[in-house]
C-alpha cells in the first residue's frame, strides 16, 4: 500500500503518541487501583459503594470527560494531559474491581498458612496475596488496555495527536488508505499491548508454568 | 457546571420533540437493543456449540479476541463510507452503526456462552448421559440451563458497552443520547455535554440493574440458591472472568 | 515474591513510562508536530497554528505554517480542532496563537449584530468586532462561503434558482448541515430571519463534509450546507442557491492570531500569502486534498515554493 508506505514516519509518530495516551494510564491507574482495591477487601462495607461508584465513571462517555475536565482542572482546553487524567480514571474504575476480585481469590488457607509463617501482614499482602492475584489482574489490565487504545483514538474528535487522526481525516476526504491504516494500526497495537502484558504476567507467575495449571 | 446542567435538565424545552429528551432515550434504546438482539442470535448459539462439541475454541476465540481491539470510531468511518452510498433513507445512518455495536457485543457474548457451557459440572453431563439424553438433550435440557449465570453475565457485559458506544454514532448523523453531546461539543455548550453524558452514564446503570434483574429470575433457583434461606460458599458462580470482560471501546 | 522479580516488574514498568513520556512530550526526533504537553506555542518565539475540523481549514493552516518556517518561525501544528465554538476558546486560552478564518462568519460570532455583506465592510466591522486580545491580518481575495445546496434535480423540481424561492416549500424539506447551525446566527435561525424558511427536519451532518455530500446524493436531505469552495459541488452536478438577502456575508480568508503573539516576520510572511491567494486559486489546491487525495502539507509546500514564499 504505497500511502501507507509514504507516510511511514507520521503513523511511526502518532503510534508514538497513541502508546503514551494509551499506556501510561494504565500503569498509574493500576498503581492507585491497587491500593484502592485493597482497601475494598480488606473493609468489607466498602466493597459495594466501590464497585457502585467506578461502574458509574466507567460509564460516562469519554468525549464527554476529554472536553469537561480541562474546565475542571483548570487545563488548557487543547492540553492531551486531559486525555491520559481521563483515560487513567476508567483504568482505574475498571481495575479496582478486578483487583478485590484478584485478591479475593486467594485461598483464606493460604493467607492464614503465610501467617502461621511468621509473615507479617504487610510482607504477606507483597509476597503472597498480590502474586497469586496477578493472574486475575492481569486479565483485567489486558481489557483496559486493550479499551484504552480503542477510547483514546475517539479524542480524535477534539484534534488530539494520535492514532485516531487518521479515521477523521479518512473520512473528510472519503479517502480509504489513512482510514484502514488507521485501524489496522489500532488494532495491532492494541494486540501488542496485550502480548507485554502476558509476557510480564508470565515473568512474574512461573510458579502457574512448573505446574502446569492454565494461568 | 452541576448548576448549569441541573437548568439545562430543568428546561422544558429539552424534554419535548425530536430533539428532546425523551425521544433521544427511545432512539439510544433502540439502537443498542437491536444490536444486542443481533448480537445474541449470533453468538450465543456459536458460543454453545464451541463449548459443547470443545471444537474450532482456539480459532473463535481469538477471532474474538482481535474483534475487542477494533477501534470503534475507526469502524464507524469505515462502514459509513462503504455502506452510507449504497444505502437509502434511514437505513443509510442506521446499518453502519448497528454493524460497529454488532460487533463490539459478539465477544462477551460468545465469550459468557463458551465459558458457562465449559463451566458446567462434569457431574451433571454425566448423569444427564446417564438418563440417556443425547448431545442435543445433554445441550438444551442441562448444559444451558447450567451455564445460564455466565451467558447472563456476557450479555450484561455486552449490554453495558453497547449503550455506552451507541454514543458515537452521532458523530456520524445517528440520533441517540449521543446527539446532546456532538451537538453540545459543537457549540461549546458544556451543559448539554454534561447533561448527555449523565443521562448516558444513568441509562448504562438502569439497564445493568434490569440484566441483573431478569438473571436473578430466569437463572433456576437450584443453581443461584435462591431458595436457600442460609447463603452457603460457592453459591455465587465465580464470575470473575466476565467481571473482566467488561470493557468500553467509545 | 524475590526482589529480582519485584526490581523487573518496576524496571519495566518505568522504562516504558519514559519512553512514552519522552515520546508525547515531543523529545523524540521523529515528533514534527506533535503537540507539546506545555500546551504553549514550543517554547520561547514560537507559535502554535490550529485549524478547524475540515480539509480547507487544514489546508489554509498548512500554508500559515510553512511560510512561517520558511522565515525561520518556530511553529507547532494543533491540526483539527473542531468548530469555531471550540477553537475559538482554545485561542484565548493561548492553547493556539494563530488559525486560518473567514471574515463574515468570525465576524457573526463576535458581532450578533454586524451589518455588512460586502468584502472591505464586512473587514472593517471584523476588526473593530474582535475582543482586545486578538486581532487579524490582511484579507486575502480567496472566499469561501457557506452555500445553500441542491441536487439539480431537486432543484429544477422546485423551480428553485435562489435561497428566496424557498419560501413556503420549505416545511417540506428535510435540511442537513453541521450541528453548529441549529443555533448559529448564519445558520438556520438566520434562514429563517432573513427568508422566512423553516424546514419540516434538521439533520445534524457534518461541516460540509463527505456525510452531507452523500446524504444529497441518496436524497436522505433535500438541501445542504456546503462550502462553495467545494469540489463536490462541480462532481455531482449540485446546485448552489443562489443568497440575494446576503446571509452569508463576505468570507474571505483572513489569519486570526493573539496580539501577544504576533511579530513583524510573522505579520509580513502571513501578509505575503494572504496576497497570492484567491478563490480560483484556494478551489484548485483544495481539489488536489480532497479528490487527487493528496497531502494537505505537500499542497501547501507546493503552493508556497510556486509562489516564491517558501
Amino acid at each position: 500500500m504505497s500511502w501507507f508506505v509514504d507516510h511511514l514516519d507520521l503513523v511511526w509518530t502518532r503510534t508514538l503518541q497513541h502508546v503514551y495516551l494509551a499506556g501510561l494510564p494504565l500503569v498509574v491507574g493500576l498503581l492507585i487501583a491497587l491500593p484502592l482495591g485493597w482497601l475494598a477487601r480488606r473493609y468489607r462495607g466498602l466493597y459495594a459503594p466501590f464497585t457502585a461508584g467506578f461502574g458509574l465513571l466507567y460509564t460516562i462517555p469519554s468525549l464527554a470527560l476529554f472536553v469537561i475536565l480541562p474546565g475542571i482542572l483548570h487545563r488548557q482546553i487543547l492540553d492531551p494531559v486531559n486525555v491520559v487524567i481521563a483515560m487513567t480514571l476508567y483504568t482505574i474504575a475498571l481495575l479496582v474491581r478486578t483487583v478485590a476480585d484478584g485478591l479475593g481469590a486467594v485461598p483464606d488457607a493460604v493467607a492464614q498458612a503465610a501467617t502461621a509463617m511468621g509473615y507479617t501482614r504487610g510482607r504477606r499482602f507483597f509476597a503472597v496475596e498480590l502474586p497469586l492475584a496477578v493472574p486475575v489482574i492481569s486479565a483485567g489490565l489486558r481489557v483496559a488496555a486493550v479499551s484504552n487504545v480503542s477510547i483514546v483514538s475517539v479524542s480524535a474528535i477534539i484534534g488530539t495527536q494520535q492514532l485516531g487522526l487518521f479515521f477523521t481525516d479518512g473520512f473528510a476526504r472519503s479517502f480509504y488508505d489513512p482510514l484502514v491504516v488507521g485501524v489496522v494500526a489500532c488494532i495491532v497495537l492494541a494486540l501488542l499491548f496485550d502480548l507485554v502484558i502476558i509476557g510480564v504476567t508470565r515473568a512474574l507467575t512461573p510458579w502457574v508454568r512448573a505446574t502446569g495449571a492454565r494461568a | 457546571m452541576i448548576a448549569g446542567i441541573i437548568d439545562w435538565l430543568g428546561d422544558p424545552a429539552h424534554w419535548a420533540g425530536d430533539d428532546g429528551i425523551p425521544h433521544r432515550l427511545l432512539e439510544h434504546l433502540w439502537y443498542s437493543g437491536l444490536s444486542l438482539l443481533v448480537a445474541a442470535l449470533i453468538a450465543v448459539p456459536v458460543g454453545l456449540a464451541i463449548g459443547h462439541t470443545g471444537r474450532g475454541r482456539f480459532f473463535v476465540v481469538n477471532l474474538a479476541g482481535a474483534a475487542r481491539a477494533i477501534p470503534s470510531l475507526g469502524l464507524l468511518f469505515l462502514m459509513v463510507l462503504w455502506l452510507f452510498p449504497k444505502l437509502g433513507g434511514d437505513a443509510a445512518f442506521l446499518v453502519p452503526n448497528l454493524i460497529v455495536l454488532i460487533v463490539l457485543a459478539i465477544p462477551p457474548i460468545m465469550a459468557g456462552a463458551y465459558a458457562g457451557v465449559e463451566g458446567v459440572d462434569p457431574a451433571a453431563r454425566d448423569a444427564a448421559k446417564g438418563m440417556g439424553m443425547t448431545g442435543m438433550g445433554v445441550l438444551r435440557k442441562v448444559e444451558l440451563p447450567c451455564a445460564l449465570p455466565l451467558v447472563f453475565s456476557g450479555l450484561r457485559s455486552a449490554a453495558l458497552q453497547v449503550v455506552a458506544t451507541a454514543t458515537i454514532g452521532a458523530i456520524a448523523g445517528l440520533g441517540g443520547l449521543g446527539r446532546f453531546l456532538i451537538d453540545g461539543l459543537h457549540v461549546n455548550d458544556y451543559s448539554q455535554m454534561a447533561g448527555g453524558a449523565l443521562l448516558i452514564a444513568l441509562l448504562a446503570l438502569v439497564v445493568d440493574a434490569a440484566f441483573a434483574l431478569v438473571q436473578r429470575y430466569a437463572v433456576s433457583p437450584g443453581l443461584s440458591g435462591r431458595f436457600r434461606t442460609r447463603p452457603e460458599p460457592g453459591d455465587q458462580p465465580m464470575d470473575v472472568e466476565m467481571s473482566v470482560g467488561q470493557h468500553r471501546v467509545g | 515474591m524475590k526482589l529480582s522479580k519485584v526490581v523487573l516488574t518496576v524496571a519495566t514498568a518505568a522504562l516504558m513510562t519514559t519512553a512514552a513520556c519522552g515520546s508525547g512530550s515531543g523529545n523524540s526526533p521523529l515528533d514534527t508536530s506533535s503537540s507539546s504537553s506545555s500546551g504553549s506555542g514550543g517554547g520561547s518565539g514560537g507559535i502554535t497554528v490550529g485549524s478547524a475540523d475540515f480539509p480547507e481549514s487544514q489546508l489554509l493552516a498548512e500554508i500559515y505554517a510553512g511560510a512561517l518556517q520558511a522565515k525561520g518561525v518556530q511553529v507547532n501544528k494543533k491540526l483539527n480542532i473542531g468548530a469555531r465554538e471550540a477553537y475559538i476558546p482554545a485561542l484565548q486560552d493561548g492553547s493556539i496563537d494563530l488559525i486560518p478564518e473567514y471574515t463574515g462568519v468570525l465576524t457573526q460570532y463576535f458581532n450578533k449584530q454586524a451589518k455588512a455583506t460586502d468584502s472591505e465592510g464586512v473587514y472593517t466591522e471584523l476588526k473593530a468586532s474582535l475582543p482586545a486580545k486578538l486581532e487579524v491580518l490582511d484579507k486575502s481575495a480567496a472566499e469561501d462561503k457557506d452555500a445553500v445546496v441542491m441536487t439539480k434535480k431537486k432543484a429544477d423540481e422546485l423551480g428553485a434558482k435562489s435561497i428566496a424561492d424557498l419560501k413556503g416549500k420549505s416545511k417540506d424539506l428535510v435540511f442537513g448541515g453541521p450541528p453548529e447551525w441549529k443555533t448559529r446566527p448564519t445558520g438556520l435561525p438566520g434562514l429563517k430571519k432573513l427568508y422566512g424558511l423553516e424546514f419540516k427536519s434538521f439533520r445534524a451532518l457534518d461541516a460540509g463534509g463527505p456525510l452531507t455530500v452523500a446524504a444529497l446524493k441518496n436524497g436522505q436531505i433535500d438541501a445542504g450546507d456546503l462550502f462553495t469552495t467545494d469540489p463536490n459541488i462541480a462532481k455531482n452536478d449540485f446546485v448552489v442557491l443562489e443568497d440575494p438577502q446576503h446571509l452569508f456575508a463576505a468570507q474571505n480568508v483572513v489569519p486570526l492570531i493573539t496580539k501577544a503573539k504576533d511579530t513583524d516576520t510573522i505579520t509580513t510572511a502571513l501578509n505575503a500569502v494572504s496576497a497570492k491567494l484567491d478563490t480560483q486559486t484556494l478551489a484548485a489546491l483544495l481539489t488536489e486534498v480532497v479528490v487527487d487525495k493528496k497531502d494537505a502539507s505537500a499542497v501547501a509546500k507546493e503552493f508556497l515554493t510556486k509562489n516564491g514564499l517558501a
